[in-house]
């Protein structure tokens, strides 16, 4: 028994040095760091790049890509995929934009009602989640596929909110004394110490998200219905529910960041978030997730978002064309997945390696002794 | 202890030679030699996590060993992949099923070894070889079936015939028959009887040791990752075995105490579950389990004894009938309700429906039973922890590190992550479909013990298994399942081997058993 004793503390020293080899953190911290050369790079080559100015505008377009792609974490982590978000965004508009400027019209009675500004946000809310709820439940009571589902909504979505207006734009949504209705502008012109709220947001769906997944019965039921749906079902997982909660999360995220544009723009256009869909889906695989499920972190979206963010607000500074530009992030997102892939391959030599190394070290020792 | 000589005149085939394999945290395999006799039976024997498997992927080139040589015919190989243990005609039927269950049986014994012709596959002598392979196997499974539409047993027997279909010269069979049963095995055995008159090597692998003794020609011993033993069959016994593996007498195992029989705690009432084709999977099910009892369901491989299990559980909801759990009908509730109200089960298929390989050993294990760590609106880490580490202890599970993914765990110690899972939702009733498959006699015996404490403390337990002995040993009461139907109930008094065989195969012995199912007719 006394050789177990041995191994065992052999193991201990292993994981501990294995944890400080630096060839290990560089690889764990890959995404971290690639965003640190990105930014290291745009600093030298674009001098306007590191001022106070650029950095709040940079982080507030990233605050968009981030709080979709947080939604977007959660369905992918259960193993599906949504791609409704980008019309989720423009019909959000719509539905706010709508409700400021016409109000909710009964026609039955001839009249309109109109909302102060918390109803309209709570009302748009409330929207964008029952989408994702149509979402859930066309996925997993009619069981179609959440490509396929998703793909439906899409162009559904989008139907709508150009529906809303007849493809007008809701111009100028300051809303009115009269109707007691001002204000909706300020969510995306307000500061608080400085900073936009839409940061603000991102910073508290961060917190909220990072919990809900890491630390809630919620969060862990997510990872197990992605890792193997059915054996999580015999575990008293409510499958179903589980996934139609994260595509109910996934609208609402969305519903967020059109309110967010629609108050940036002061005005609502049906087409707004054309493709956002795949801007979402690219941070949520940059940040390490796998399409597959079960895989993937909240933060690993953020470090993601802010990749994305800083190589196209970086590209614009120096003054690459636009062509350009889309080429580079489509290399940057393939080149992170093929990263991805190998670091898992790698870490997992190392690991091997060093284990090995200290095992047979151990050993010489011993017959030296 | 190690480096033997040579123990007998048979020719060695494969030797491996001061194997050592190093996972991050665990010394797998310690400097082991392992001989493998041509036209011989070569049986490994060792509790779960012993480095068995390990051993095994080293020689079919799935896992590359720290040091250490492999010798075939005297002359050193290197087997870098599974092509190149191909190539040396090293044939593995893998410990977890490898199937591919959206495609045929033929489909699957064929691939990646497609029988072409001008770049397209022979569908025809395919299935014609599958049809053979089926036939030799005494199955009666068309080699168009959907692979994941076969039973578990079924698809291990696909496995074995996947390895016939090539030519090999050393076959290696890791657990070949633990979803299997008595009826199964004997045909596996007079394969393996077969192919040792063309001289092909079998390394056997089992915790069935009966088995082991029936069919083995030379036993190596591993513990802990180190060789203790190597020998021959008419050297041993089935104490012997247990000693080695474990390191202390067998006689200790299998023991079964008194329980006091309680109220009644579950009754089930004409349970149905209609077959695709028409008919019964289950066929107006009937019985009852006090508080406190232990009960055995017996039968053959697609008895219905898996089905019913998972219609009592809530995973069939074409099931029909009654299910009253300590006097509330539960028929109708989902899986979660059911879990709250103390029924759990331990499923037959691990891979399948019992783990999440992405997710640790410790996220595992509390993954049925989340609501015990709630605290305010988050998961106590330290509640986990703790009742992680109690189920480590309390089922004695190999693990490194409870983080580390559940799939470093060798195949016993899973098992045990899966009915520690279970035991976690602190249940009334507790059903376990095969909870020994893969496991070793010290901790089946383990496993055994916790049902007799569970029992004792007034659990109702209702285990199926395949193992005669074991149901023998362990149940107050047993049912045998034939066709879907309970065909006998006996008593503690009552059980013996013919009974329960007789009922098993629809033929009665007792006019009990008679009135039995007549009723049920
Ligand atoms: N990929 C891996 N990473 C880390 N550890 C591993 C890995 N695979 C196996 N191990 C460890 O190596 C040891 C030997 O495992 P192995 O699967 O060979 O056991 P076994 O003898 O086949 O047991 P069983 O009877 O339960 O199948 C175990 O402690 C196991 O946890
Ligand atoms: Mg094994």
């Amino acid at each position: 028994m006394s050789h177990a004793s041995i191994s065992m503390r052999q193991d201990k020293a292993a994981k501990q040095s294995l944890g400080r080899d630096p060839r290990m953190m560089v690889l764990r911290l890959r995404t971290l760091i690639a965003l640190f050369i990105l930014v290291v790079i745009f600093a030298f080559t674009a001098p306007a790049f590191l001022t106070t100015g650029n950095i709040i505008i940079l982080v507030k377009q990233v605050a968009l890509n981030a709080i979709l792609g947080i939604g977007m974490t959660f369905v992918i982590l259960t193993g599906g995929i949504d791609l409704s978000v980008g019309s989720i965004v423009g019909l959000a508009g719509m539905i706010a934009g709508g409700l400021i400027t016409e109000g909710l019209i009964l026609p039955m009675f001839g009249v309109s009602i109109f909302f102060n500004i918390p109803l309209v946000i709570a009302f748009t809310l409330i929207v964008g989640m029952v989408v994702g709820l149509l979402n859930g439940l066309i996925i997993t009571k009619l069981n179609v596929t959440p490509f396929i589902a998703t793909l439906g909504m899409l162009y559904m979505a989008r139907s709508a909110a150009l529906l809303r207006s007849n493809g007008a734009t809701f111009p100028n949504l300051v809303g009115s004394d009269l109707l007691g209705n001002t204000g909706f502008p300020a969510i995306g012109a307000g500061t608080l110490m400085g900073l936009p709220w839409a940061i603000w947001i991102m910073v508290v769906f961060i917190f909220i998200a990072s919990f809900v997944a890491a630390r809630t019965p919620f969060g862990r039921q997510v990872y197990a219905v992605g890792g193997n749906e059915r054996a999580a079902e015999l575990s008293g997982v409510r499958v179903n529910r589980v996934k139609i909660l994260a595509y109910m999360i996934s609208g609402f995220c969305a519903a967020v960041v059109g309110l967010i544009i629609t108050s940036q723009l002061v005005a609502a256009h049906p087409a707004t978030g054309n493709s956002y869909e795949l801007n979402a889906i690219a941070v949520v695989v940059l940040g390490g997730a796998s399409l597959s499920g079960g895989r993937g972190s909240i933060l690993g979206t953020i470090i993601g978002a802010f990749v994305i963010g800083v190589l196209n607000n970086g590209m614009v500074l120096i003054g690459l064309s636009e062509f350009v530009q889309t080429g580079i992030t489509g290399f940057v997102i393939v080149a992170a997945v093929v990263l991805d892939q190998s670091q898992q391959r790698l870490q997992r030599q190392l690991a091997l390696q060093q284990a090995t190394a200290q095992v047979l070290d151990t050993q010489q020792g011993k017959e030296v002794a | 202890m190690s480096a033997q000589a040579p123990i007998s005149p048979d020719e060695i085939l494969l030797q491996a030679k001061q194997v050592t394999k190093v996972y991050p945290g665990t010394v797998a395999l310690k400097n082991v030699d392992f001989n493998i006799y041509r036209g011989k039976v070569n049986v490994l024997i060792g509790e779960n996590g012993a480095g068995k498997t390990t051993l095994m992927k080293i020689l079919a080139g799935v896992e590359q060993a720290s040091s250490g040589q492999l010798l075939m015919d005297g002359k050193e190989i290197h087997v870098s992949s599974p092509r190149d243990a191909n190539r040396h005609g090293i044939g593995i039927i893998y410990q977890e099923l490898n199937l591919y269950p959206n495609l045929s049986v033929s489909e699957n014994i064929f691939m990646s070894h497609e029988l072409t012709r001008f770049g397209t596959i022979r569908e025809k002598d395919q299935y014609a070889i599958a049809r053979d392979l089926m036939r030799r196997l005494e199955q009666d499974i068309d080699p168009n079936t959907i692979v994941g539409d076969l039973r578990i047993g079924q698809q291990q027997i696909i496995e074995i015939a996947k390895a016939l279909a090539q030519n090999v010269r050393i076959l290696i069979m890791d657990e070949p028959t633990s979803a299997l049963s008595n009826i199964e095995v004997e045909v596996l055995f007079r394969i393996i009887r077969e192919l040792k008159t063309q001289d092909v090597a079998i390394v056997y692998i089992s915790h069935k040791l009966d088995e082991l003794l029936q069919i083995g020609d030379y036993f190596t011993v591993l513990r802990d990752g180190a060789l203790v033993a190597e020998t021959h069959a008419g050297a041993i016994n089935l104490n012997w075995i247990v000693e080695k593996m474990v390191g202390r007498r067998a006689d200790s195992l299998f023991k079964h105490s008194e329980h006091k029989i309680e109220q009644e705690i579950l009754q089930v009432n004409d349970l149905t579950l209609p077959r695709v084709g028409g008919g019964y999977v289950v066929d107006h099910v009937s019985f009852s389990l006090r508080a406190g009892e232990v009960v055995g369901i017996y039968g053959l491989m697609g008895a219905g004894r898996t089905e019913l299990l998972e219609s009592l559980m809530g995973l069939n909801s074409e099931a029909r009938g009654a299910i009253i759990l300590n006097g509330r009908n539960i028929a109708g509730l989902d899986i979660k309700s059911r879990i709250a109200l103390g029924l759990s089960l331990v499923p037959e298929d691990r891979q399948l429906r019992g783990l999440i390989q992405k997710l640790s050993v410790s996220h595992n294990i509390t993954l049925a039973s989340l609501s015990r760590y709630l605290r305010m609106l988050a998961l106590s880490s330290r509640l986990e922890r703790a009742s992680v580490r109690y189920e480590i202890d309390e089922l004695r599970i190999k693990v490194a590190n409870p983080d580390d993914l559940i799939s470093s765990l060798s195949g016993g110690n899973q098992q045990k992550v899966v009915v520690g899972k279970s035991l976690l939702t602190n249940p009334k009733v507790l059903m376990l479909d095969e909870p020994t498959r893969g496991i070793d006699v010290a901790a089946k015996g383990e496993i055994f013990e916790i049902i007799n404490q569970l029992a004792l403390n007034g659990l109702g337990v209702l285990f199926v298994s395949s193992e005669l002995k074991e149901v023998m040993a362990m149940a107050d009461r047993v049912l045998v399942m034939w066709k879907g139907c309970i065909t006998a109930e006996l008593q503690k008094h009552e059980i013996s081997q013919e009974a329960i065989a007789a009922a098993s195969v629809g033929t009665q012995t007792s006019p009990e058993t008679n009135t039995t199912q007549e009723a049920i007719r």
